[in-house]
């Protein structure tokens, strides 16, 4: 099983990086949302998926046969963060396409009082 | 345990969240946002103090033993890193009144810069490394919203930028944090240092130690990653700009100076001598743009970057004069930035440019501000007795006494060129022939002046009164050089 979410985490990351090189905005947005897809997933997967049992303590369990429940609650917490940010660079996309009225990132690109 | 060391974190974010409530009563915002944060700048001294005779101090949160839940920890080093920021924030604060303009007041400006106040106290004081990561969140998103805010052409433009680095550097935080988790098994930064050290594969561990230099290297301006800093840092106005320029990078290398002193430590040869190089990669490569550029904005920026340079190599160096250096220069560029920001502010206003060669002879009509501005000049090039050269001299003796004694000669040549990209400014804008200046009103050029100047007046004391400070900063390099000191007050908790 972590060997199928080592290539799922790989193929998020590498889509993830071919989006983000285009020169399309929102193309560069969906980019980073898969992204922090494949971040949280590394992190439910490298401590080891574990069993299935409820991550009780008690005797005859092994630490085997539950999940550890701490990367669950990080993942949460970074799902709910790219989740804000996520939605505000959409935001930001926006109003920056309706004032420079335009979402390529070649023709963003220096200042414009560029020496 | 007191909970003393969670009021620099509390007080912004509750005053934040209730300044929120009446946008547009801007007296009141003033207010409330000036007393919150004279309240949070007395905290932080108490905390000081209490540090300072106590003993570290540690909070773990909902009373979980130290390794399972979040500790929040206060050394001396973090609660110096606290009382600065408090005390940078207010003066931002101060000088945000005649400058920032009604509109930005409106919409929500003060409790921004409270929030971004939250997140980078947090991040001074956290204990936990996963914790680290949700505070520097904190003061991203505040951070992200200072940067549009107002919607210029050029802000939303540079703030897209801003955003995707910062995005970036976030999503390999996660993975950075996730590798370390998976090999160590814990993600307290007290007991990594005592997990850290029992395992015997280094190779890992070290990719991991590079890979949160390239998380934080992001955040501090590092050399080959500082590209995004100059355009994205040039496009909001002054007192943001002063904002970010003070506190923002300075996230990055405390984080630098925490993680590389604190634990990971297992192959100092390798990762250590790779961070002294970046480092003076880093001066370098901000000497060049600080040289390069006719716009007084863009010079000071650059010499952040320098600043960062010349700070991680002395933490490089792990000897004595080396940390207490590097704990030293921190404080004072953190307050030598703002005053910079400012006095540079004041300049570009009344010439109505940021462009040096439209400007000339300020000195005849404007000389306490010639004679401020030259003295932070100095300040930032670390003359004697003047604030940057305390530190300056032990990173130096630091680099001397360490492997990498030509960092130090390279450190030595560039404070030249501090102080002539410093001082080419003050030729510029003050000496030559009178320019035509803008209109600017006596009060409002006092309400600018006034906090620049003592902002300036404590960076001159910080400067020669180092002596006084010592016994602080050596207690904060103590805990550094000993993580033991650090483990076992976490840990006995």
């Amino acid at each position: 099983m972590e060997i199928i979410m080592s290539v799922v985490i790989g193929f998020l990351f590498m889509a993830a990086v071919y989006l983000m090189l285009s020169k399309s905005l929102i193309r560069i947005i969906i980019g980073t949302g898969l992204l922090s897809h494949g971040a949280h997933l590394l992190l439910l997967t490298m401590g080891g998926l574990g069993g299935s049992a409820p991550p009780v303590v008690a005797e005859g369990v092994a630490v085997s046969d539950y999940a550890d429940p701490l990367p669950q609650a990080l993942i949460l917490t970074a799902i709910v963060i790219s989740f804000a940010v996520t939605s505000f660079f959409l935001v930001v996309a926006y109003r920056a396409y309706q004032e420079l009225g335009t979402d390529n990132m070649e023709l963003l690109k220096g200042t414009e009082d560029h020496e | 345990m007191s909970n003393l060391l969670l009021f620099p974190i509390l007080i912004p974010l509750i005053v934040a969240t209730v300044l929120m409530l009446f946008p547009n009563k801007i007296k009141m915002q003033r207010m409330i946002a000036l007393i919150g944060t004279i309240a949070t700048l007395a905290a932080s001294f108490f905390l000081i103090y209490k540090v300072f005779n106590d003993g570290i101090q540690v909070v773990t949160l909902g009373s979980w033993p130290a390794p399972f839940g979040i500790s929040m920890v206060s050394d001396l080093f973090s609660a110096l890193l606290v009382a600065t920021t408090s005390l940078i924030v207010l003066f931002v604060i101060l000088y945000s009144f005649p400058t920032i303009g009604l509109k930005r007041e409106q919409s929500f400006y003060y409790p921004a810069v409270l929030f971004l106040m939250t997140g980078v106290n947090g991040a001074f004081t956290t204990g936990d490394i996963f914790n680290l990561f949700v505070f520097v969140e904190v003061l991203l998103m505040a951070s992200y919203m200072l940067i549009s805010h107002g919607g210029q052409r050029q802000q939303l433009r540079e703030s897209i930028k801003y955003l995707l680095v910062n995005i970036i550097s976030s999503a390999l935080f996660v993975a950075s944090v996730a590798l370390l988790y998976s090999v160590t098994g814990t993600l307290n930064m007290a007991d990594l240092a005592v997990k850290i050290p029992q395992i015997e594969d280094t190779g890992l561990l070290t990719v991991i130690a590079v890979m949160f230099l390239v998380v934080f290297g992001f955040k501090a301006a590092i050399f080959p990653l500082y590209f995004w800093l100059p355009g994205s840092y040039h496009a909001p106005p002054m007192p943001i700009l002063a904002l970010f320029g003070a506190l923002l990078t300075k996230v990055g290398v405390y984080a630098i100076m925490r993680t590389y002193t604190l634990f990971f430590t297992m192959n100092i040869g390798f990762t250590h001598e790779l961070l002294a190089i970046i480092a003076i990669l880093t001066i370098l490569a901000g000497c060049v743009g600080a040289l390069a550029y006719f716009d007084v904005k863009k010079i000071i920026i650059y010499n952040i970057i320098i600043a960062v340079g010349v700070i991680l190599f002395g933490v490089s160096q792990m000897n004595e004069a080396g940390v207490t250096g590097s704990i030293l220069y921190l404080i004072h560029d953190m307050m030598i930035k703002a005053a910079l920001f400012f006095l540079v502010g004041i300049v570009a206003v009344i010439f109505g440019t940021s462009n040096l060669r439209q400007m000339g002879g300020l000195m005849k009509t404007y000389p306490l501000l010639g004679w401020t501005y030259l003295v932070a000049a100095f300040g930032i090039a670390g003359i004697p007795p003047l604030s940057g050269f305390p530190g300056k001299l032990l990173i130096v003796q630091g680099g001397f006494e360490g492997p990498q004694f030509w960092g130090s000669i390279v450190i030595l040549a560039t404070s030249l060129i501090v102080l002539l990209s410093a001082v080419r400014i003050f030729i510029y804008a003050f000496w030559g022939e009178p320019v035509e200046t803008k209109p600017l009103k006596k009060s409002a050029y006092r309400a600018m002046l006034i906090p620049s100047i003592i902002l300036v007046a404590i960076t001159v004391v910080f400067g020669v009164g180092a002596e006084l400070f010592m016994p602080f900063i050596m207690d904060a390099t103590e805990v550094l050089l000993n993580p033991s000191l650090y483990i076992e007050a976490v840990l006995k908790e």
